[in-house]
């Protein structure tokens, strides 16, 4: 006798495959959720704020009439701000890394770090706000300035960069430094000559993520204290300034006041998705280009 | 005891390579080992070694997987320590001077012994800065100078002709072999008195294994080899002299032509005739 009864095989055939068809919709309608709503989002904004879009719009100062309100102050502010972060991000993050991989003991101490780092990345951005505003705004009283903000976002995607770094640190095969330890080679000349150039890759495109991160969070700055209307430029990281999403906040929040701020808020927001959307795609470019060459 | 016949491989290099043919001259060591102990973690990797490493020799390191034949070659540059929670005892002197000193240098070790690992692992440069990478970290600057050294390192390893005309292009386009060779060259470029080979020619095809055998043969003109290698034949081939290794031990340790013909432990016997390992 055998053990697989054909007809009771054939008799759960339909109701397995059936079974099958149903958890495929079910996944394919979880995957077009996301997308649906992403969609439902960039149509709703395109309608809205696309016409408000044009020139004087971009290159404008900021103003209480919204038909004369321009963002070149927010673009020059997030353009300043980014001027503090990525330096400040790129060393303090490819050297906690290089450091962590390379030069730390494994054992308590570095594992002590490691989990740390993994729980930073989790605290949420107000908290970051709540740290920068003491330390920075009001202990060595820097005031609101691109410097006091810009410290505190590095803070922010610091968690992130470490690990991405970390994580493309490790992925330089070991033989390539042992290799070049076995010429003789310090540390240091294997992690500039070797290590380095082959993390290159991994390191660029995770700062330019987590720099996207920077480029879009909000709630720090609301912590520290970004003026509503701030008419002048900044012109360098010890200015007042404001950011784009700053801007999207507070003409989001007056657009009872003022209805035309809603659509200058949703013009803002397809400016910053764009910028966001360049960066993203620089990334990848870099990963593409770079990829896996040994 | 059974007879063992010795492998073949070309009679001349046989003749040349029994160190019974220059009795008289006695021989210089360049690495002695007493009593080397090493740990890894609470795995005892090895047990009081001795062992002599003389000048201009090949000398082969055999035995099964796992009997601590790699542990010891990466002593003997050092670069063991690369692996956390290795300890060790014992003492290790290179031409007198005792290597496992945390006050020597291992920058100046492992500029004196090159190493040659199991992969080819070129970096992913050029053929040219493969070469000129270590006379660069010692500091040469000079483009006339490291231009003759990439020239006098790629014939050395004999892959001159092959490349000479593309020294620009990625290492990465070159055959597996030719890699190897390429690897090879990079660490004459530093003029070391001793290579270390660690499995060079397990991921090399028979005719790449060959020429890397030939080039060995050529290079002991010049430098001491010490070779680990899993392939018999290869030992029986290429050295002058032949350790045993065996869970960590050193079975036996003598001239290959007697280790491959009168072993005088049954385990080397054992080995060498495919019993086990």
């Amino acid at each position: 006798m055998k053990y697989v009864d054909a007809a009771q095989v054939q008799k759960k055939m339909n109701g397995r495959i059936l079974k099958n068809n149903i958890l495929k919709t079910l996944f394919l309608a979880a995957t077009l959720f996301g997308l649906v709503i992403l969609a439902i989002l960039i149509i709703r904004v395109l309608l809205q704020g696309a016409s408000w879009i044009n020139l004087d719009f971009l290159t404008g100062k900021l103003s209480t009439s919204a038909d004369r309100a321009g963002i070149m102050g927010a673009i020059l502010g997030t353009f300043w701000l980014m001027v503090v972060v990525i330096p400040v991000t790129l060393f303090l993050g490819v050297g906690t890394a290089i450091y962590l991989e390379l030069y730390a003991r494994k054992g308590k101490f570095q594992s002590f770090v490691q989990t740390n780092i993994a729980n930073l990345a989790g605290v949420p951005s107000i908290v970051y706000g709540i740290l920068g505003m003491t330390l920075f705004v009001r202990a060595l009283d820097f005031g609101n300035i691109v410097l006091a903000g810009g410290l505190t976002m590095s803070l922010l995607v610091l968690p992130i960069i470490i690990v991405a770094a970390q994580e493309a640190v490790r992925a330089v095969p070991q033989d390539l430094s042992a290799a070049s330890y076995g010429m003789g080679a310090t540390k240091w000349q294997t992690v500039k000559n070797i290590i380095l150039p082959a993390a290159l890759p991994g390191i660029l495109t995770g700062s330019i993520l987590s720099l996207s991160r920077a480029i879009g969070e909000t709630a720090p700055l609301v912590v520290i204290g970004i003026p509503a209307l701030l008419i002048p430029f900044p012109g360098g990281i010890m200015d007042k300034f404001t950011v784009l999403p700053m801007q999207i906040y507070y003409w989001t929040l007056d657009s009872s006041l003022v209805a035309e701020y809603a659509n200058l808020a949703a013009a803002t927001i397809i400016v910053l998705l764009v910028l966001l959307f360049l960066l993203n795609a620089t990334a990848i470019i870099i990963r593409n280009k770079f990829q896996k060459r040994y | 005891m059974s007879t063992l016949t010795k492998p073949k491989f070309d009679e001349e290099l046989t003749i040349s390579n029994d160190p019974r043919n220059n009795k008289d001259t006695p021989k210089t060591t360049v690495y002695d080992t007493k009593d080397l102990n090493l740990w890894y973690g609470d795995t005892h990797a090895l047990k009081d070694i001795n062992l002599s490493i003389y000048e201009k020799e090949v000398t082969a390191i055999i035995g099964p997987s796992g009997c601590g034949k790699s542990t010891y070659l990466k002593t003997l540059n050092r670069m063991v320590e690369l692996v956390p929670s290795v300890r060790t005892s014992g003492m290790i002197t290179y031409k007198g001077k005792s290597i496992l000193d945390k006050s020597f240098k291992v920058e100046d070790l492992r500029t004196k012994v090159g190493m040659v690992f199991q992969k080819p692992n070129p970096f992913p440069k050029s053929i040219y800065d493969n070469i000129a990478y270590g006379p660069k970290i010692h500091g040469i600057r000079n483009k006339k100078t490291l231009d003759e050294i990439v020239e006098k390192s790629l014939r050395g390893a004999s892959i001159w002709d092959e490349v000479k005309d593309r020294l620009k292009e990625n290492a990465y386009g070159l055959s597996g072999g030719q890699q190897q060779r390429i690897c090879i060259a990079r660490c004459l470029a530093i003029e070391p008195d001793v290579i270390l080979m660690d499995e060079p020619t397990s991921a090399l095809d028979p005719k790449s294994t060959l020429r890397v055998e030939e080039l060995i043969h050529e290079l002991k003109k010049e430098y001491s080899i010490i070779i680990v290698t899993h392939n018999m034949q290869q030992a029986a081939r290429i050295s002058d002299r032949t350790a045993f290794f065996l869970n960590g031990e050193v079975i036996e340790f003598d001239e290959t032509d007697k280790i491959f013909t009168t072993p005088t432990d049954s385990r080397t016997e054992d080995y060498i005739s495919g019993r086990f390992g």
